[in-house]
């Protein structure tokens, strides 16, 4: 019942990150050269970075609309728990920004001369990774919710938090290429991925509870 | 079944507003808040509504009780009309789209996207939605604002109907809405005394 949350969405530009992410990959071999070599050692970095921060585009939006039209004031006094709301939130942000990077993603790495074996990896790390990036900054909205400009502070925070993923994504797509065993930062990105997801819902959910007062 | 409110006290930024605010609401009653502008209306109501803790006081009331209506309609501009309802429909569990349209005149509506409605039509959507949750106990914070006569009516009579269903409501208004039947509550004798310099909770003020 609650997809209709994702509906809601729906209106909004969520192309936004996708052409940002389009843009990034296709600008850094038109600033970097061409040179194959060179762009494909950088190309697995180039990728996560312009993720993340493709995904940070769209984080202002996702309590900033519902609390501007009073929709927020009246799901809090819902009979659905806060916690579901924002988990729902957090996976319709997936759902719109991470999932359609994801899938984008190989068509990018064409562009940057990513080795053939990273693929997999680059889809297998994005997939992974782009959940804690999605609950991470769900956790950032609800802490500036209802500050006027709050887009910068949510960025200041968020991003020292989307580091561990960053490092962890990109080195998992970097082994891959070079062929090495991917097995621990993989770990490590799904073990944040999955913490982030089971705990933060909650702290978010505080947050947004104290700033609606 | 009904509302009891005990010796209430609530605050906003940090500034106690209103205290010792008691009152009674039974099923088939109705209370109108009245008082001038900032003595508390909406503090209290949001209080009552669970949106922000009251300093004081007990507020008894059954569970899943309550539907709250702020000044904003809570309209997503994008969904047509009945989509918005029907969100808060599914979100309530209830059905009965068709109907609250109906009853605040809406049904010609029905199909036209929120954003290009009137004012006037989007505060009776707003109120179509307190229809649909089937809750008992309608929160009110000022229901009547941009609407004109026929339509301030019309939600008198959704009004009583819901009453006389042993429905309760309690509102924040200004304007006479043709509810003989109503109590009335001012909210002026309750104005809290301001709190003496430097004894007020420092954190409160960020809260």
């Amino acid at each position: 019942m609650r997809d209709l949350r994702l509906a809601l969405r729906a209106g909004g530009g969520f192309g936004l990150g996708l052409a940002f992410f389009l843009i990034l990959a296709v600008l850094v071999p038109l600033g970097v050269g061409p040179a194959p070599e060179t762009l494909a050692l950088i190309a697995p970095g180039i990728l996560w970075v312009g993720a993340l921060l493709a995904c940070l585009l769209s984080l202002d939006r996702i309590f900033a609309l519902d609390f501007e039209d009073g929709s927020l004031d009246l799901l809090a006094t819902a009979p659905v728990p806060l916690e579901a709301v924002v988990t729902i939130k957090a996976l319709a942000h997936w759902l719109t920004t991470g999932l359609p990077l994801v899938l984008i993603s190989p068509v990018l790495g064409l562009l940057l001369f990513l080795p053939g074996e990273a693929y997999l990896w680059l889809i297998l790390s994005l997939m992974l990774g782009t959940p804690a990036l999605s609950v991470i900054g769900t956790f950032g909205a609800a802490l500036t919710v209802g500050l006027k400009r709050g887009g910068l502070l949510l960025s200041l925070l968020v991003l020292p938090l989307y580091i561990p993923t960053l490092i962890f994504g990109a080195e998992v797509v970097s082994r891959g290429a070079q062929g090495l065993s991917v097995a621990t930062p993989l770990a490590l990105l799904a073990g944040i991925t999955a913490g982030a997801v089971a705990l933060l819902p909650f702290a978010s959910a505080l947050v947004l509870r104290i700033n609606l007062r | 079944m009904g509302l009891r409110v005990t010796d209430l006290a609530c605050a906003r930024g940090g500034l106690p507003l209103l205290e010792g605010v008691s009152f009674a609401l039974d099923p088939g009653q109705a209370l109108v808040l009245r008082g001038p502008n900032g003595c508390g209306k909406t503090t209290l109501l949001r209080t009552l509504a669970g949106l922000q803790p009251a300093l004081t006081g007990e507020i008894d009331l059954p569970p899943e009780a309550m539907a709250y209506a702020g000044h904003a309609d809570g309209i997503k501009a994008t969904l047509t009309v009945t989509e918005n309802l029907a969100f808060w429909a599914a979100i309530y569990g209830t059905s009965g789209v068709a109907a609250a349209l109906e009853r605040l005149n809406l049904r010609a509506l029905a199909d036209r996207a929120a954003q290009n409605l009137s004012a006037g039509q989007k505060r009776r959507l707003g109120l179509a939605r307190l229809l649909v949750t089937g809750r008992p106990l309608w929160v009110l914070d000022e229901p009547t604002v941009s609407l004109d006569t026929a339509s301030v009516a019309l939600f008198a009579d959704v009004v009583r109907a819901h009453l006389e269903g042993g429905g309760m409501a309690l509102m924040a208004t200004h304007i006479d809405l043709g509810l003989p039947e109503a109590q009335i509550l001012d909210l002026a004798p309750y104005k809290a005394r301001l709190p003496e310099h430097g004894t007020g909770a420092f954190d409160e003020a960020f809260l």
